[in-house]
């Protein structure tokens, strides 16, 4: 079953098209990331869904039901803020159990909950503190909490990560895929990092000026970008530009290759200069320019190490260079 | 999925206060628009619209036979404020104005400065407190007080008595323009009143400037080889400047409207506050007292035009 | 900052500065005790409690006083009204003409008092209502608004708005979230505002001169004690008081943002 789908969604604030015409089918269970540098519309996504925006055109719906009026409070949708939005003036156990109270349970079933969902998230016990006496990442948690005691269909994340460190950030990143395992519910997450939307997603949307530039699995956007932007964002993918594709290959259309699966030779069609190049332990990162076009190559320990200046050429296995057909 | 819904569970039925947020969530500007109607009507029915039968009034104008007044548009009673009476009045406040606000600024750096770069813990609370009690505490006390202090039997002449300097201020008070029968019906007086009820309203601002210079800018200028002297007049007091003149429009512009200090502490010459209400009580010339009143809205609009573009409203 | 010292000269300065401030204040505890009844002669001859009693059985004090304090109780009612909503107006959307709504909230305040005053009485006798409490707080209201207001943006500015989106998004609607949520988190702000607000209406002399007509709040019955003295000594009296009274809404305000960056008072 569809959780969500957008039908030509697009919301625009005056003149700017912060969301401009996006369609998009969620499934049920799924561990969904929506991917992309700021401002390109992925969070004006997710307040879509939550209901703290309404589109200016379009059709969103949730479980099949169309949520055009319905309001936050009516939706089987949480959020975890950005910024946690912990309730400042209410203790730990009160700000999880905030939801049920506002649906009208006892106190003391609510509390009983909210306890449980705070054991969940290994917080067990710290119900009685402020939030403003926990550490980020405990913050994250009670929010975490404070969310899914309201079992929502849907669970929506707005880079919940970004403000904390990265051992921290890592530790967070499996207990979340563990807990959208254990729970089975479907999680929506925002991120600008494309480590963690890899590592996180069953699929991922990679949004572009308002605009999803392409929806797959991590596989597909990593090695198989359809378009220079995803290449370029994604797995910062060497892009050769369509002239050169066509003049080697005879399709014209751009190609998206790996930095690890470009190799210099001596010789080649494609004549490269080395520009730079730096150690990076297992590997050596090589700067080359050709044709007025920079690329990088990741080259194994083992290869012969070129010197700033030398005159090589660029060679890859065939299989390996990607024609992105839908050119952008 | 089978988790259960608790909001499922729950009657469909809505209350009255969710469906009317149900309505205010669709429509934002309804929100908006509630929220906003109150105090815009208050204000621009209540404030401005008797701001504008103020302004209305000033060009209408007196006939001086009758003292009826004749509502005929007419630009004289604004020619007459620069009849030389009235033309002295509005001269003398906005000297006085000037004065008070220069002595202020004098007055108030050293406290703002201190408060603002040494005061730490316990003493920043007691600069705040000591600033905050004067420029709350009631205005009619503080005038009543200056009374006391500068009346001929009061405290200033016995304090002055006792260190053999009466005749300092005897000789003061017989100097023209400054002086007069004795210190509360001097200039001198109202002046020293203004500065007292207005001068707390210059700290703040300062201190709030003053404390936006990072002290790593101050060590840095050190650095470079500035004597404590240089740094001071050449990188904290332009610095600080944008708060002295936010200070001064609240000390200029309560200077320039004040007609009780003049009227207590001072000698019979009038000042613009106490013009304006001569004319409409007394005299019952409205017009001319609105044209008055109009006189401190133009010279506020021409000060804080300045005092913008001197980024003055950063520091409010 | 903290290893450098200031300098005597620095130090002097700024405590005969905060001296030139408080000494003429306390000098007027010590009038209120003196039993010399014609002048204002210093030292005073000798102190006496006397002129607590006769202050006490004053109507006219306490009429003035019942005056001010109901004058200030709506004002202060309509003005936190006002304010908060034109704050939460303000602070939570951009609209156009929020500038314009910025600067109506502050005029009041920021023209001369004369100004107000004037216009509000022309503006009376144009419309031919009579004097009464309520053009008195008519004026008071509009003056007092600001204060409200600052307040209350300052607590909005510093309050996430994602807490009301979080309120929604668990199933509040929105009279819930003002109860649970916004009520809770700018209450101490409307407090504050509302007590500066009551210690501004109280003390307002210059614009009630203008609205008031024949009743007198109790800085009116001040002025004219000052402008043409009967009985110095229940002046003196009632000047302390008024200071006393004054002064426990500003250290309560204080004491309510204490620790916090709003600097309780400033516009007024």
């Amino acid at each position: 079953m569809t959780a969500v789908r957008f039908d030509h969604v697009s919301r625009h604030f005056g003149d700017v098209k912060a969301v401009d015409g996006v369609d998009l089918d969620i499934a049920e269970g799924e561990f969904f990331a929506m991917l992309g540098p700021s401002g390109s519309g992925k969070t004006t996504c997710l307040r879509l869904i939550a209901g703290f925006e309404r589109p200016t055109a379009g059709d969103i719906r949730i479980f099949g039901a169309p949520v055009a009026d319905l309001p936050p409070y009516k939706r089987q949708v949480n959020t975890v803020f950005q910024d946690y939005a912990l309730f400042p003036h209410l203790n730990v156990i009160d700000n999880v159990a905030y939801g049920l109270m506002i649906a009208g349970q006892p106190r003391r079933a609510r509390h009983a909950a909210a306890e449980a969902a705070l054991e969940m998230v290994r917080l067990g016990g710290y119900g009685r503190r402020k939030p403003s006496e926990l550490s980020g990442g405990q913050r994250q948690r009670v929010a975490l909490a404070r969310a899914l005691v309201n079992k929502p269909r849907v669970l929506l994340l707005d880079e919940p990560l970004g403000a904390l460190d990265l051992k921290l950030r890592e530790q967070m990143q499996e207990e979340l895929k563990g807990l959208q395992r254990q729970l089975g519910i479907t999680f929506v997450f925002v991120t600008h990092d494309q480590g963690e939307a890899l590592s996180m997603a069953d699929r991922v949307a990679v949004f572009n000026q308002g605009r999803i530039e392409q929806v797959g699995t991590p596989e597909d956007i990593y090695f198989r970008p359809d378009v220079p932007f995803v290449a370029d964002f994604v797995g910062s993918s060497n892009v050769l530009p369509a002239e050169i594709v066509a003049r080697l290959t005879g399709t014209a259309c751009p190609a998206a290759i790996r930095p690890e699966h470009l190799r210099l030779a001596a010789d080649g069609p494609l004549k490269a200069r080395v520009t730079g190049l730096s150690f990076l332990g297992l590997t050596t990162r090589v700067s080359v320019e050709a044709e007025g076009n920079r690329f990088t190559a990741l080259l194994p320990q083992e290869a012969p190490r070129p010197e700033p200046g030398d005159e090589l050429a660029l060679t890859w296995a065939p299989e390996n260079l990607h024609l992105m057909a839908r050119d952008a | 999925m089978t988790i259960a819904d608790p909001r499922a569970a729950l009657p469909r039925t809505d209350s009255a206060a969710t469906r009317v947020s149900d309505v205010l969530w669709r429509r934002p500007t309804l929100l908006l628009v509630l929220l906003l109607t109150p105090p815009v009507l208050w204000l621009g029915i209540i404030y401005l619209g008797s701001l504008f039968a103020l302004l209305l009034q000033s060009f209408f104008s007196i006939d001086h036979f009758t003292g009826l007044i004749n509502y005929e548009f007419t630009l004289r009673t604004y020619a007459e404020l620069f009849t030389p009476t009235n033309f002295d009045i509005i001269l003398r406040t906005v000297t006085m104005a000037a004065c008070a606000t220069l002595a202020s600024a004098i007055i108030a750096f050293p406290i703002a400065y201190y408060a603002a770069r040494f005061a730490r813990g316990r003493w920043r609370a007691v600069f705040y407190i000591g600033v905050m009690m004067p420029l709350w505490s009631s205005y009619l006390v503080k005038i009543y007080a200056w009374k006391l202090i500068l009346a001929k039997e009061g405290i200033l002449t016995w304090a002055l008595e006792k260190l053999h300097l009466l005749w300092l201020l005897e000789a003061y008070l017989s100097l023209p323009v400054v002086g007069g029968n004795s210190l509360s019906v001097s200039p001198t007086g109202t002046f020293i009143v203004f500065v007292y009820v207005w001068m707390p309203f210059m700290i703040l601002p300062i201190q709030a400037a003053l404390e936006r210079v990072p002290a790593s800018m101050l060590e840095a200028s050190g650095d470079l080889g500035a004597r404590p002297g240089q740094t001071f007049r050449h990188v904290l007091l332009p610095l600080a400047l944008p708060g002295v003149v936010a200070g001064s429009i609240f000390t200029f512009s309560l200077t320039l409207g004040d007609y009780i200090i003049p009227q207590i502490i001072g000698t019979s010459r009038l000042f613009i506050g106490q013009a304006v209400y001569q004319h409409q009580g007394i005299a019952g010339n409205i017009p001319l007292a609105a044209a008055f009143a109009v006189v401190p809205i133009v010279i506020m609009g021409i000060y804080l035009t300045i005092a913008r573009r001197m980024g003055a409203f950063d520091a409010l | 900052m903290h290893s450098d010292r200031a300098p005597l000269s620095l130090k002097l300065a700024a405590g005969a500065g905060l001296l030139f401030l408080h000494l003429p204040i306390l000098l007027i505890f010590v009038y209120a005790f003196t039993t010399e009844e014609k002048s204002f002669a210093w030292p005073p001859p000798g102190l006496t409690l006397k002129w607590f009693a006769v202050t006490w059985n004053r109507p006219d004090v306490w009429e003035a006083l019942q005056l001010s304090v109901k004058v200030a109780a709506i004002s202060t009612v309509i003005a936190m009204i006002l304010g908060t909503l034109c704050a939460a107006a303000v602070s939570r959307t951009r609209f156009f003409g929020r500038e314009t709504i910025s600067l109506l909230v502050i005029l009041p305040i920021a023209l001369p008092g004369v100004v107000t005053g004037i216009a509000l009485r022309s503006a009376f006798s144009l419309a031919e209502i009579p004097f009464s409490t309520w053009t008195i707080v008519l004026g008071h209201a509009t003056f007092c608004v600001v204060i409200v207001y600052n307040n209350a943006v300052a607590r909005f500015r510093r309050t996430s708005g994602s807490l009301i989106e979080a309120s929604m998004d668990l199933g509040a609607n929105m009279f819930q979230t003002l109860r649970y949520v916004i009520l809770p988190n700018i209450g101490t702000a409307l407090v504050v505002g509302g007590m500066l607000a009551f210690a501004l209406s109280f003390d307002e002399v210059i614009v009630t001169t203008f609205t008031a007509g024949q009743q007198a709040t109790l800085p009116i019955w001040m002025l004219e004690e000052l402008v043409r003295p009967r009985e110095r000594p229940v002046t003196n009296v009632v000047a302390m008081v008024v200071v006393l009274v004054t002064l426990l809404p500003i250290l309560g305000a204080y004491y309510l943002t204490r620790g916090t960056d709003t600097v309780a008072g400033q516009g007024k």
